[in-house]
């Protein structure tokens, strides 16, 4: 009874944390962001920050990490959520294609993010 | 055993729109679509700062344009929507023990607010600086 | 208050060729009657081929749920006044095929249940005269919240995830589950994971948390669902950052 069988690795829970670490990110540090830059400073609640200032910040390698790393989860997080929402709300049966499509988009996103991240420092 | 000819009852498409908590189920897992959005969102910004001044101001211009202030409004709402039902969940996913005792579920949301808050003064002041 | 209430009662027969139907039936209101009291006045005095569940009348054997007004209830447990002017739509369980009236099929559940292995595992086998194996009361608060299940299903009629995949191994066995695996007699946590961490595990779960709105005994389903994913994560992390032999 005691034999410990090998545990084959999985997918599934390594997705799992990062949607969960993507829902702490999109509660905790998107909030503020978005209140900022999509609406305070385009509104003119708040003056908007200089160019140059925000280029430093954007530009310090730890702000790179950071974003990159928020950026993907919350990617991973969304996709995660939209494919357990395709097949609960619309029933969609063509259940491989809705997660290829849906953790796809989150890979393309994730690139992107790579490219243009890279581009602004 | 005789065979029992049993009923399988179908689930309606609209099932969600039966019970307002199965509703606010939905609208909350479509919070995520939202999230995507200010990804690009947040990633277009970021772009247009690494470009240079002008196309930082071009791009907050665009940003005050009213169909791009309408959903990010939407959003945002979808958002809040997010925050406020991650944080009411989180006692009931993590068994968090204060020395031995299950520490009430008021006490974990309330610290995840705080941390909500220290984090935006954070962020506030590193951006406005 | 009214003197009667209408009673809109889902009938199925199996041996007929139609669907379900619905039959109304008017029952006297009564302040103590539960909608439990009025099906028993049906089959008493109006209609004797209803067909339904019950035993206890007081909340512990977990045979009288139904779907009361298209929430899972314990019928014994429901008051008719809590429904007045009515009427009263009574429907069998929703999420499980229909036998007769009221009855549904639990087979399903029957089926998966002995799946995460709900009872004491041992490495050692004591025996009587060994002695009994001791327990704190802090041992016992542990888990003493999911071993309050009556297996009465309102969790299953609740779950939309059971309903659209019955793949899904649905929330009281793994609330069961997790009963074990906190009590501190049992070692058996290992061989439960192997069976959740699949995917009809714990992983179809969206976190609706019905299941825990619904439970008649307080026993939260969709938090020891999601404490399963989380300890499924851990055992996967430190499965790829630990070789084979220290685990
Ligand atoms: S967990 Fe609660 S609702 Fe589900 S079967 Fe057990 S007692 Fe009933
Ligand atoms: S009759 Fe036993 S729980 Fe209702």
């Amino acid at each position: 009874m005691t034999a410990r069988r090998p545990r084959k690795r999985r997918i599934e829970p390594l997705v799992w944390l990062m949607f969960s670490g993507g829902g702490v990110m999109a509660a905790v540090f998107l909030p503020v962001l978005v209140f900022l830059f999509a609406l305070a400073f385009p509104l003119g609640w708040i003056s908007p920050p200089d160019h140059d200032h925000l280029l430093a910040v954007v530009g310090h390698p730890v702000t790179f990490l950071f974003l990159l790393g928020m950026f993907v989860v919350l990617l991973v997080h969304s996709a995660h959520r939209f494919r357990y929402t395709l097949y609960d709300g619309l029933q969609l049966k063509r259940k491989r294609m809705v997660a290829v499509l849906c953790y796809g988009a989150a890979v393309v996103g994730s690139i992107a993010a790579v490219v243009v991240l890279w581009a602004a420092t | 055993m005789t065979e029992v000819r049993v009923h399988h009852r179908p689930i309606s498409t609209w099932w969600w729109t039966r019970k307002p908590t199965y509703f606010v189920f939905v609208m909350r897992e479509l919070s995520s679509i939202f999230v995507a959005w200010f990804v690009v969102y947040l990633l277009m910004l970021v772009y247009a700062v690494g470009r240079g001044e002008a196309a930082y101001e071009d791009f907050l211009a665009w940003a005050a344009t009213p169909w791009v202030v309408v959903l990010n409004v939407v959003a945002s709402l979808f958002l809040v929507l997010h925050v406020v039902t991650w944080f009411n969940l989180t006692p009931q996913a993590m068994d968090v023990r204060i020395r031995g005792q299950k520490a009430p579920a008021s006490l974990v949301v309330a610290s995840q607010y705080v941390g909500l808050a220290v984090v935006s003064a954070f962020v506030l002041w590193l951006v406005t600086r | 208050m009214a003197d009667s209430i209408r009673l809109e009662v889902t009938r199925y027969r199996p041996e007929g060729d139609s669907g379900p139907e619905v039959q109304e039936y008017d029952v006297p209101l009564r302040k103590e009657w539960t909608v439990l009291d009025g099906l028993n006045h049906v089959k008493d005095e109006v209609d004797t081929t209803l067909a339904f569940r019950w035993s206890c009348r007081m909340g512990i054997c977990g045979s009288c749920g139904m779907n009361v007004d298209g929430e899972p209830k314990l019928t014994c447990a429901t008051f008719l006044s809590d429904y007045a002017p009515g009427p009263v739509r009574v429907e069998p369980l929703a999420n499980f095929p229909i036998v007769r009236d009221l009855v549904v099929d639990l087979y399903d559940f029957m089926e998966k249940l002995p799946r995460v292995k709900p009872w004491i595992i041992r490495d050692d086998d004591l025996t009587v005269i060994d002695g009994e194996y001791l327990q704190t009361p802090e041992e016992l608060d542990a888990y003493k919240q999911f071993s309050m299940c009556i297996n009465c299903m309102l969790c299953y009629a609740a779950c939309p995830v059971y309903g659209l995949d019955p793949e899904f191994i649905g929330p009281a066995a793994i609330a069961l589950a997790e009963r074990y695996d906190l009590d501190s007699r049992d070692r058996g946590a290992r061989e439960r994971l192997d069976v959740l961490i699949e995917h009809e595990g714990v992983w179809g779960c969206t976190f609706v948390g019905e299941c825990t709105r619904v439970c008649p005994k307080h026993v939260d389903p969709a938090g020891a669902i999601q404490r399963y994913k989380l300890k499924a994560a851990k055992e996967n992390v430190m499965a790829f950052l630990l070789p084979r032999g220290a685990r």
